[in-house]
């Protein structure tokens, strides 16, 4: 299926709803792993909007992204509640432990601040993370 | 008048009718209620210090400078966001906002360039105002922090650059783009610091983005940001002259911003109500062409059309021409000598023209480009309503709830009209587009038509009657309104005929082969949408049934009463900036000004002694009927003044031959057009920068034209013309265009109350204007129609002649684009060519699969009256069976193609519909390359001999 017809297909899952724009960039990231130019350009057609718009979005949000990038992805939550419990000092050894195959992400709350630290690798949350859990799931990712 | 930028109220002015006082910084003012703090402080006469507010797009509240302090309220709110309140207490300058706003400027100034010295905006630029404004003296935060002073200029728009180092990131461009222009071609790219404005996409610049350079970014940016190459290069302009744009029939309003005798930029003017501030990329940006290389500027004669120009004076030109005229009138008689007035020349000097045709020659021989574009409007508005002009002005778009389009193109051909409309369409109203092609309006970002009616090409008639049948036979005409105002036997006449099976959609849609249940749903949403608007273009008025049809749109605003208060309505987008004004001034063969006709012996009376001549009393030839009269040989002289057509009119040959059998055929013009290809005399003409005068709009505004630079030809067209008068032996003393405009008042009632004096005083008047309507009149038959009562009239449809066959399967029709004007013979002059440097054929894939051609391809593209090559572009905007192109290039002319059929009641051509074949082609055809050689040799001038 080309990348239109399949995008066409996911303007169609959600062109009920009133803001539609979100949610199919949402589901575009997932297939594709990324909202490209080419991404885009067809989710502005199919929605009637213009390019710019949905660049705009797409540039704003940090969950989208331009280009795919392979590596898996570890989301490391450094908001207030998680420095608190001392996330701060494992973020030297998990950029050690991802090094350049796995993408280390820093997220800002991944709402389990009573049981932080806390990541996210892929749609499974990881909490009470000390250095050494931290660097096995990363080096499982 | 010297340089003064126009006052920025900071936000939009508030149409309400209850009204608040309050109280600002002491001192009381009263505005309609939901004006903003800020605007309301502008118009006392304060200034609050603003950078995100300009008063064209709608309150943002980002840059914190405008913070205000109220009386009993917590804080310091953004005044551009807060609304005037009864009572309120407003304090704009106190300690603490005074700190707070510096603050906000220092933050903004530490990530800025500091190169105001030699920036393009120095002087002219709103951060360094404010910067003043708030009193700044240092920047506590230095400049060592991250910037974005390295950012790479943007230079791919030929008119304009962008230089993200500068940007102060306030969103005023990418909210014109949204708000005004509408066509949302800018973002803010990214967040934070990071957040960049960006035109279109990633991977776009501002060239390749959706941007279609009308310039209202550039306008509303306040700093260097977006900035017009020629202020670059030229400097700050030194004085501001207010004056109308000689593009399209919308009629815009600019400030001719100058630095000596240059022309530094156009700025459309706020206080124009045509445009409102707004522009497109032609009129803001293409002025080029009055400078233009081409640009010919001594007069010009020859013996022969095959013998090189020579250059000669004016009194030589003058002389040569008036004997060559005398001459033909002598021996061949009055009626042997004609012209064509310029619907891009002002009221005055088509005046003129037709004068020396009537006067001067003697003849009734003159007629004008409208007879190609909207003559049938002329005819098929004073037949039904009793004026022949459209009904509405165009703020009245914005009261309209269903909009009905049919045959224009409004965002490539009228555009800064569509942005309204499209605003109004984004707030809600109702589109329906009647057009063979899927022109942009049908669906464009955050636009979209209920309805698309993609009708046969020809078949207006016929689907505008099926309208008409589901309009009676299902009870939606509104009964009271046809009662009181229109003559009720004959809409029960027109009832009855539309009403007859054989007007069902049903039974039309195998002719215009659109869905019977689309006809049907948009006749429903047409009358019972509310305020339904038509506009309509030359895709209505180019067909054998041009006029008819415009009937047939009369008879259906009539049926549901759409006519007669704002927000309704029956309006023809006029092409040319002048043509309506050109109608007016009794340019057609029939009529004197104001559509009197010449039989009419009182109205002939004034004009005979006013003049102090006799006119003829039969009507004189239009331009086809002069075309042939030439080849019969009765025909022998004709001055055209500002028109194109060899080019524009249909059948090219047989527009070549008819001239080359003339005697004398005298061009005036800013360039050697086509048409001079085939003159004896060039008069050159000057452009609107160069003359006074006045040009009448779509909108029937009557708006003055100001001369802010000396003719480079030495004279403006009305002195030229007055010159040949003269020449000829007549006695005419004009000394400025007012006293023209004297003499149509005196002698035209609709123009009785309209003198230089009042529209420099009042901006512009919309006839009529005179005892009946002192100040004009907006919207047109609001207490009854002109003519009395409104006149249902009977359309008949009858197909055209002009049929596909075997041999020319396919129907060409014919349009324009953005970028480009009528005949290019300005836009091909300027940097607009980026956008659409040759003419191109649209056709289907499905059609183009069977040739086996693709887009870029060359194709030959022939009908039975001619053939010319151009390259494909394969898109499915059009039907099957149907191909699509324009006719902005001589080196493709389109009119080769087109045919001699025209419009039964007024002769427009029928240029929307030729029966043509589309095969690949491997080079030029036949004509092209003799036309080429030709026109090259016809070109060749012998400069004047220098005087001794």
């Amino acid at each position: 299926m080309s990348v239109a017809a399949r995008i066409d297909e996911i303007v169609a899952a959600h062109a009920h709803r009133e803001g539609p724009l979100l949610p199919v960039l949402h589901e575009v990231q997932a297939a594709f792993g990324c909202v490209d130019e080419e991404a885009e350009a067809a989710i502005a057609k199919a929605l009637n909007l213009s390019r710019a718009e949905i660049h705009g979005v797409v540039s704003f949000y940090h969950d989208f992204t331009a280009k795919l990038d392979p590596r898996p992805c570890v989301e490391l939550c450094r908001a207030e509640a998680c420095q608190a419990r001392g996330v701060e000092a494992l973020v030297a050894a998990a950029e050690a432990a991802a090094g350049a195959r796995v993408r280390l992400k820093t997220v800002y709350c991944l709402g389990l601040c009573s049981a932080s630290p806390a990541a996210r690798i892929g749609d499974t949350l990881h909490a009470r993370l000390d250095e050494m859990r931290l660097a096995r799931l990363i080096e499982n990712a | 008048m010297t340089y003064e930028r126009q006052t920025d109220f900071g936000t939009p002015e508030a149409l309400s009718d209850t009204f608040v006082t309050l109280t600002i910084d002491g001192r009381e003012v009263t505005v309609p209620a939901g004006t903003s703090v800020m605007r309301a402080a502008a118009e006392c006469g304060g200034a609050i210090p603003k950078l995100c507010a300009t008063d064209n797009v709608k309150a943002f509240g980002s840059c914190r400078l405008c913070l205000v302090e109220i009386e009993g309220r917590k804080g310091t709110p953004a005044s551009c966001t807060t609304p005037a309140e009864q009572g309120m207490e407003v304090s704009t300058q106190t300690p603490r906002l005074e700190k707070l706003r510096r603050g906000v400027m220092e933050l903004y100034i530490s990530d800025h360039p500091l190169d105001c010295l030699t920036c393009s905006a120095n002087n002219d630029c709103e951060l360094q105002d404010q910067a003043a404004a708030v009193g700044l003296r240092d920047v506590r935060y230095g400049y060592e922090g991250a910037d974005h002073l390295g950012t790479q200029t943007d230079t791919s728009n030929p008119y304009f650059d962008f230089d993200p180092s500068k940007c102060i990131v306030c969103s005023r461009c990418v909210r014109a783009c949204d708000e005004v222009q509408g066509t949302l071609a800018l973002t803010i790219d990214g967040r934070g610091f990071a957040s960049m404005v960006s035109a279109g996409q990633q991977g776009d610049d501002f060239l390749s983005s959706e941007c279609v350079s009308c310039g209202a970014c550039v306008q509303a940016c306040p700093t260097a940001t977006l900035q017009e190459k020629s202020v670059k290069a030229i400097g700050k302009p030194e004085r501001a002259v207010v004056t109308t744009c000689a593009y399209c029939g919308v009629g815009c309003t600019f400030r001719a911003e100058m630095r000596g005798e240059q022309l530094v930029r156009m700025v459309p003017w706020k206080d124009g109500k045509a445009n409102r501030g707004h522009s497109c990329v032609k009129g803001r940006f293409a002025w080029g062409y009055a400078n233009h290389r081409d640009r010919i500027t001594k007069p010009m004669i020859r013996d022969k059309i095959d013998e090189p120009w020579r250059e000669v004076s004016w009194d030589e030109a003058l002389t040569f021409t008036a004997s060559r005229l005398n001459a033909i009138k002598t021996q061949y008689g009055a009626r042997a000598l004609g012209g064509i007035t310029s619907s891009r020349c002002t009221n005055e000097e088509t005046f003129l023209v037709q004068k020396l045709v009537r006067a001067g020659f003697g003849s009734n021989n003159v007629d004008t480009c409208a007879r190609v574009c909207h003559s049938p409007t002329g005819y098929g508005l004073k037949t039904t309503f009793g004026t022949s002009a459209g009904t509405q002005d165009f703020d009245s778009v914005m009261q309209a709830d269903v909009i009905l389009v049919i045959g224009a193109n409004p965002t490539d051909a009228h555009p800064v009209f569509a942005s309204r409309m499209k605003r109004r369409l984004r707030q809600g109203a109702k589109l329906i587009v009647i057009d063979p092609r899927r022109i942009d309006l049908v669906r464009s970002p955050h636009i979209e038509a209920a309805h698309h009616l993609a009708l046969q090409p020809g078949t207006n008639v016929a689907v505008l009657t099926a309208m008409a049948h589901v309009i009676v036979t299902e009870g939606l005409a509104d009964e009271v309104f046809v009662r009181e105002r229109c003559d009720w036997q004959e809409f029960e006449e027109w009832a009855r005929f539309v009403a007859e099976e054989r007007h069902s959609p049903e039974v039309l849609e195998a002719v215009t082969r659109v869905p019977a249940g689309e006809m049907r749903a948009a006749a429903r949403l047409y009358a019972t949408g509310g305020n339904g608007a038509i506009y309509y273009g030359l895709g209505v008025t180019e067909h054998s049934q041009g006029s008819s049809t415009v009937m047939a749109i009369a008879n259906l605003a009539m049926a549901t009463g759409n006519v007669g208060r704002r927000g309704v309505g029956v309006n023809p987008l006029r092409g040319q900036n002048n043509v309506q004004g050109a109608c007016d001034m009794g340019s057609s063969p029939h009529e004197l000004s104001g559509y009197r006709h010449i039989s009419d012996g009182d109205t002939r009376a004034l004009f005979e002694a006013d003049w102090g001549v006799t006119l003829d009393e039969e009507p004189g030839l239009r331009i086809p009927n002069m075309l042939d009269a030439a080849l019969d040989g009765s025909f022998r002289a004709l001055y055209v003044q500002g028109e194109d057509i060899l080019q524009s009119d249909p059948n090219t040959h047989h527009v070549a031959a008819g001239l080359a059998a003339m005697e004398c055929v005298i061009v005036h013009d800013l360039f050697l057009n086509e048409t001079a290809n085939y003159a004896h005399v060039f008069l050159p003409g000057s452009t609107f920068l160069e003359k006074d005068g006045t040009f009448t709009n779509a909108e029937r505004r009557i708006q003055l034209v100001r001369k802010v630079m000396e003719p480079a030809n030495g004279m403006g067209d009305w002195e030229v013309t007055q010159a040949l008068a003269n020449a000829m032996g007549l006695q005419w003393h004009y000394t400025h265009p007012a006293q023209i405009m004297d003499e149509i008042a005196r002698l035209t009632p609709s123009f009785a109350g309209v003198s230089f004096e009042r529209l420099e005083a009042e901006g512009s008047l919309q006839w009529p204007v005179n005892a009946q309507f002192p100040d004009g009149a907006p919207v047109m038959h609001v207490d009854g129609f002109a003519s009395g009562k409104g006149k249902f009239v009977v359309t008949d449809y009858v197909p055209t002649d002009e049929k596909t066959g075997p041999r020319y399967p396919l129907l060409l029709t014919t349009g324009r684009i953005l970028s480009q004007y009528n005949v290019g013979a300005q836009t091909r002059r300027t940097e607009n060519v980026v956008w659409h440097e040759e003419d191109v054929l649209e056709i289907h894939p499905s059609d183009a699969e069977n040739r086996g051609l693709k887009s870029g391809d060359w194709v030959r593209l022939a009908s039975r009256t001619g053939e010319t090559t151009l390259r494909a572009d394969v898109t499915d905007r059009v039907a099957p069976g149907v191909v699509y192109t324009t006719f902005h290039h001589p080196a493709t002319q389109a009119n080769v193609v087109t045919t001699e059929y025209s419009d039964w009641a007024t002769n427009c051509p029928e240029y929307k519909v030729t029966a043509v074949q589309v095969m690949a082609s491997n080079g030029p055809s036949e004509w092209q390359e003799s036309y080429a050689s030709w026109s090259e040799k016809s070109r060749r001038i012998v400069p004047a001999e220098p005087a001794e």
